[in-house]
């Protein structure tokens, strides 16, 4: 006991083995929820693009992010020549240390959150995550090639552009709440008994788009726009440290996502979630039966298509898939029918809730990217800049002032509606100006030498 | 215990990479150790129960500051720039300078009585529920105590940023 050092760490274990192996659960099963979401995203591309993606590997393609896994780790790990081995290094890992890192502060329900409950929350995981750059930066200048430069370049300025709108569009939601603990942000929204989507329409607007710009996703993918950068900063980087930059971005996708669950669409609030608390009985707390339902739903749909699988192991495979359904909605079904489980209706119907929300979130974000071309460099810039920033900026200024109207009238929860919206119509009308003047007089000075440099 | 080993662990880091960003001669390390000079401070915030000033610093100075100065670096010619003399040669008056401020902070300490890292709170999760929100606490102090200084900080801020730009404005 005399060692310092190994006294310290007893101390820490003590305190802090909780977090510790939250966090360790977390590092080891985001690559597979990783996976899986490259998966759906192939899936609903082949879908939109009327074709069927992957469907070599397991039913309906569904152990392919394994074999995808096991494809990446034994691939050749090269390093250029005239690459700076260290950063080389140290790049990819940084990228997905800031990553994980992030999404330490998020809560997924009242009851589970992987840090302790700090004060700063929601700084914290914007904070960190914007960390992430670094990685992309180093990594691009460390390949010494120019492609990979060139992305690198079209990243630190893509995200210095567009952190500025999404933290104005924070601002605007957090002026509501008056805290920026995560819990805080969600109770605030379960008191007020609406979503500050409804009370900050264009912030969430605003965050969306510039939350796309963040994670590098088309429409804004210059940094890595294959049909000019070959693929960007990550062009010299193979195997696994490539990997690592994979699983950075769709961390970082999670972490905007959650980010935008939290505070706009309610956290792990369900619809209408005051209602649950009334006595008695209404019709909306059906609403409860939804999540059981839809796993329901899934099952017998595994269920349906098992006799169709070419093989008996995969016929197992999709019967075991609707098994998982059927337990899940009995996980669900349990807290609303059982009034022992009561207590853990909270925790499991927010975890759903909250899972449900940010998968939609991210849907959204793949339906964009199969929708919309890409965006020119100063396309992208002048978005950011000339339209954005200033949005963003108009709509703090009069959700502050709706506000103190607000508590001038003593007005609450729905009641905020009535000078929330004019706000939001007036920002609107503000958008309308200055895309109007943007019009005018915007276009013939885009093609200038500066914006030139960036293009690749 | 965890307390001193953390506090001598960031110092550590701290003064490390300071005295490494000084020293490399190639750019972008130095900014690597800048970011990580920036960070061990942010942790000896973060000891002393400042959680807002720890994420400030981050946001700002790593994020912010940081990501524009790599993204300036890569723009500069770093081949032109490493045959051009990188250290100032004012040799005596960087000593002078040096000496000056050991002198402070060992008076510092003599006067206190105290190591460094001595005194430090302990992390307790019980006596930290009992301090004021911290981020509430800076805001209090900067609207309530201090709102002058404060706006004139920031209109300060405001000039410097206009004067960027019409000087960035070519003219027409």
């Amino acid at each position: 006991m005399t060692n310092p050092i190994i006294q310290a760490t007893i101390e820490f274990l003590k305190a802090f083995w909780a977090p510790l192996l939250c966090g360790v659960a977390i590092v080891a099963v985001l690559p597979l929820i990783v996976g899986y979401i490259v998966l759906v995203e192939r899936k609903l591309m082949a879908d939109m693009q009327a074709r069927l993606g992957p469907m070599r590997v397991g039913p309906h393609g569904l152990l392919q992010p394994i074999a995808d896994a096991v494809k990446l780790l034994i691939k050749e790990d090269i390093i250029p020549d005239n690459a700076d081995k260290l950063v080389f290094w140290l790049a990819p890992v940084l990228s997905v240390g800031a990553a994980l890192l992030s999404l330490a502060g998020l809560a997924i329900g009242p009851a589970f959150q992987i840090a302790q409950d700090i004060n700063i929350g929601i700084l914290f995981v914007v904070g960190v995550s914007a960390l992430g750059i670094f990685g992309i930066v180093l990594g691009g200048w460390a390949s010494n090639s120019h492609y990979s430069l060139m992305g690198a370049l079209r990243s630190s300025a893509q995200l210095v552009s567009y952190e500025t709108a999404a933290g104005m569009a924070l601002v605007s939601a957090l002026l509501f709440t008056g805290t920026l603990n995560i819990k805080s942000i969600v109770e605030a929204q379960s008191n007020e008994g609406i979503w500050f989507v409804m009370l900050a329409p264009v912030a969430f607007f605003t965050y969306l788009v510039a939350s796309i710009a963040e994670t590098n996703r088309a429409p804004f993918d210059l940094p890595e726009a294959e049909s000019e950068l070959v693929s960007g900063y990550m062009t010299e980087f193979s195997g696994f440290r490539w990997s690592l930059y994979f699983l950075a971005e769709y961390a970082n996708m999670i972490v905007v996502a959650s980010v935008a669950t939290t505070l706009f669409l309610g956290g792990w609030l369900r619809p209408f979630s005051k209602v649950h608390e009334l006595p008695g009985f209404h019709l909306l707390n059906l609403l409860d039966f939804v999540p059981v339902l839809l796993m329901v739903a899934i099952g017998v749909y595994c269920l349906q298509r098992t006799p169709k699988q070419p093989t008996r192991v995969q016929q197992m495979f999709m019967f075991a898939v609707a098994g998982l359904c059927f337990v899940l909605g009995l996980v669900l079904l349990v807290p609303v029918v059982v009034p022992i489980a009561k207590p853990f209706y909270a925790g499991i119907h927010g975890g759903f809730w909250f899972i449900l929300k940010v998968s939609l979130y991210i849907y959204f974000f793949m339906w964009l990217r199969f929708t919309i071309p890409r965006y020119r460099f100063d396309q992208l810039m002048r978005l950011g800049w000339h339209f954005l920033i200033p949005l963003s900026i108009v709509n703090v200024l009069l959700v502050g002032v709706a506000l103190i109207a607000g508590s001038y009238f003593h007005l609450q929860g729905w009641g905020l509606l009535l000078v929330t919206t004019p706000a939001a119509i007036i920002t609107l009308i503000v958008a309308f100006l200055i895309l109007a003047i943007e019009k005018e007089h915007g276009a013939p000075q885009d093609q200038s030498a500066a914006s030139d440099f960036y293009a690749g | 215990m965890l307390d001193k080993v953390l506090f001598y662990f960031f110092a550590g880091t701290a003064v490390a990479s300071g005295v490494l960003m000084v020293t490399r001669r190639n750019v972008v390390h130095s900014a690597i150790f800048l970011i990580t000079a920036l960070l061990a401070t942010a942790g000896i915030f973060l000891q002393l129960r400042a959680e807002f000033l720890f994420i400030v610093q981050i946001i700002l100075y790593v994020g912010g500051i940081m990501v524009l100065f790599v993204f300036v670096i890569m723009l500069v010619n770093l081949d032109v720039a490493l045959q051009q003399i990188q250290f100032a040669r004012q040799r005596w008056v960087g000593l002078f300078v040096a000496l000056a401020l050991a002198a402070q902070v060992s008076f510092m300490f003599w006067t206190s009585g105290k190591m460094p890292g001595q005194g430090l709170p302990v992390l307790t999760a019980a006596a930290a529920t009992k301090l004021p929100p911290n981020s509430e606490a800076v805001a209090r102090s900067l609207f309530e105590s201090y709102l002058l200084p404060f706006e004139i900080a920031s209109v300060l801020l405001l000039v410097a940023m206009i004067g960027a730009v019409v000087m960035a404005k070519k003219r027409a």
